[in-house]
């Protein structure tokens, strides 16, 4: 189904659309409170958008510098093309290590590669332990938004699947009282388990250690628990230096929530004493994605989510209509990378008002990346019937004065004396929930000719 | 393996070299690092206590932490309950209700301190502890993040990390919560 189709689902419920639009609302304005309090915000993301762009022209160097470096430290270093290389890497480590229990850590990587799915198979335990995460494992369905991944959820839902997963009282939805009872559940997984694996949200080349984010600190109660360490990392997490955290861990956040940092910033170096720790670099369409001149920007996001918050199609539509993992603006910009056939609706989940570039930390063009992959889209012939006869005909009435004349003649008289069921139809979807406007007496040529006796123009 | 290609790949994909600007470096002139310090360790939803203030080590227990029965600390001045050298595995930490570690220092702009392994005993206290008390320095506070990573090295000790307040979550509805899976509160106690 097409994001619009499932969008109009969405929006069906009037009530929930407003709440929605309005928590995510919510969370940007907290972020312009946090921006605003840094005198030196734009020459920090200015900074934070050249490093990702050197960063990138350098890419394979600054990967190799990083694994000499995480090896020295004795860290084992994989690489993996895609997902299912991945997986396979992640299971051979688990297996080694007779590993039955894997708590994890918020990581869309591993979404990315269905690494849940594929360990369950193989018999592993995996517990999500990010309460949002944990809420829609529990729930069975993908994260509606890449930080606030149950923001789609109203706290009776949340209390109503505890009722039945976790025993908590029926009829509950207090959002303390359900963290209190998902705290105790998480705390027996994070003592059961063997292994604990998590993303990466930077990793240093000058270094050769990870930093990973979160607020909860679910992430080190499992990675300090567990004797085994697994972080799974997409290759564009790459920073060169140390002070470049400086720069990121300032936007980071507050981009993401309006915080003036995450709880905790966790720089992993070196196992613990009798430890194992791995470090996964996961390619997955991230280096063919380099090679597209138009779009390899998209490369630079640091997933604060911040694009998602302010977009108002993203806000009224909720994550789940975008069919992607990722969704939103940056998502709109990377999935038709990956598959445009499948994809090929996102770049017009947008009404190109750019808000999304004004809030991005790292600057992506992102609202002009929407626009190109639309012309890629009509010229791969992927544009549904309606979009690419209705652009045709309007191409073709707006390239002749005289064509366009007579059509803006018609059109006028049509919404003027047309009864209601002739203009507001299935066909015409700017009359779907909206009034159209007054239409004018006369054109502005007509006008101007009449007004100023001059020559038709 | 897979590493070739994946290197091959994006030397072909990769884009001309670009310049990799300065550290950015930014003068506050006139801003009171410490007052700053406390008020956005309070904004992050923690407590600063000021170790003049306490009568002695004892008046920390009896007065802040009442009803907390294991303390695991690795500062020589307040020591806790916990005997390290019965602590065989971190899961031993699973009851302290305290912990107190040292951090090396404090940040303004955010109100986080920076902890390594080397003051905790074991990596996991500060974050399987009930409450986490942190001394801190004083004189150790940095107006912001580019001053703090120009002050330490990230790959010193094998683990370390900002901490700025206590676990939160507002995954439930946007609520704030305090004390997801983490420490329930958390005070900086300067000295």
């Amino acid at each position: 189904m097409q994001h619009a189709q499932k969008a109009a689902h969405f929006i069906a419920d009037e009530a929930r659309t407003d709440w929605h639009d309005e928590a995510l609302w919510f969370v940007r304005h907290k972020r312009d409170l946090a921006a605003n309090s840094i005198p030196e915000w734009e020459s920090l993301r200015e900074c934070a958008s050249q490093i990702k762009d050197h960063t990138l022209s350098n890419l394979a160097n600054y990967l190799e510098q990083f694994e000499a470096n995480a090896r020295a430290n004795g860290v084992h270093v994989h690489w993996a093309a895609d997902g299912a290389e991945h997986n396979q890497i992640v299971w051979d480590i688990l297996r080694r290590h007779q590993v039955k229990r894997l708590v994890k850590s918020k990581s869309m990587l591993t979404e990315e590669c269905g690494l849940n799915d594929f360990l369950e198979q193989q018999g592993v335990e995996v517990t999500d332990t990010d309460l949002g995460e944990r809420i829609i494992q529990l729930r069975d369905e993908p994260p509606s938004h890449i930080v606030l991944p149950a923001i789609h959820l109203k706290k009776e839902e949340v209390g109503a699947l505890f009722h039945e997963k976790l025993h908590t009282e029926k009829g509950v939805s207090d959002p303390k009282y359900l963290t209190e009872a998902a705290r105790g559940h998480l705390r027996a997984r994070f003592i059961a388990a063997e292994a604990a694996l998590t993303g990466v949200n930077f990793g240093i080349a000058e270094t050769g250690g990870v930093v990973v984010c979160t607020n909860e600190g679910n992430a080190d109660m499992g990675i300090h628990l567990a004797s085994l360490q697994i972080h799974s990392m997409g290759l564009e997490k790459l920073i060169p230096r140390q002070a470049d955290l400086g720069v990121f861990t300032r936007l980071l956040a507050r981009s993401g929530t309006g915080q003036p940092v995450t709880v905790y910033t966790s720089h992993h170096h070196r196992p613990k004493p009798g430890g194992e720790m791995h470090i996964i670099l996961v390619d997955n369409g991230r280096s063919a994605h380099l090679g597209r001149k138009d779009f390899r920007n998209g490369l630079k996001c640091i997933r604060c989510g911040a694009c998602m918050n302010t977009c108002p199609i993203y806000r009224r539509s909720g994550g789940h209509s975008y069919g992607v993992l990722i969704p939103g603006p940056i998502g709109s910009i990377l999935s038709p990378g990956f598959d445009l056939a499948k994809n090929s609706d996102l770049p017009f989940a947008s009404t190109l008002c750019g808000s999304c570039s004004d809030v991005c930390p790292v600057k992506i063009d992102i609202h002009q990346q929407l626009y190109k992959w639309r012309q890629i889209v009509a010229q791969e012939g992927e544009l549904p019937p309606v979009k690419k006869w209705g652009m045709a005909a309007a191409g073709n009435i707006l390239a002749s004065s005289r064509r366009y004349t007579f059509f803006g003649k018609a059109a006028r008289i049509a919404l003027d004396k047309l009864p209601r069921f002739l203009v507001y139809n299935s066909l015409n979807t700017w009359g779907k929930r909206r009034e159209l406007p007054q239409a004018p007496r006369e054109s502005f040529s007509e006008w101007y000719q009449k007004n100023k006796g001059g020559k038709r123009v | 393996m897979s590493k070739e290609s994946i290197l091959a790949a994006i030397r072909r994909n990769q884009p001309e070299a670009r310049p990799l600007p300065d550290p950015p470096v930014f003068n506050r002139p006139g801003v009171d690092v410490l007052a700053h310090f406390c008020q956005m360790v309070h904004t992050v939803g923690g407590n600063v206590l000021y170790a003049r203030d306490l009568e002695s080590a004892d008046t920390l227990f009896t007065h802040y932490y009442p009803l907390e029965k294991s303390i695991a600390s690795t500062c020589p001045d307040y020591p806790g309950t916990v005997d390290w050298a019965a602590i065989a595995h971190p899961l031993d930490l699973e009851t302290v209700d305290l912990a107190i570690v040292s951090a090396r220092l404090g940040v303004a702009e955010n109100g986080a301190v920076w902890v390594t392994e080397a003051d905790c005993g074991h990596r996991v206290l500060p974050f399987i502890a009930q409450h986490l008390l942190i001394v801190l320095d004083m004189h150790q506070i940095v107006p912001d993040m580019h001053t703090a990573y120009q002050s330490i090295r990230i790959d010193e000790t094998g683990f370390g990390a900002f901490i700025a307040g206590p676990s939160k979550t507002a995954d439930i509805e946007q609520a704030l919560v305090i004390g997801a899976q983490g420490a329930r509160s958390l005070t900086v106690l300067l000295r």
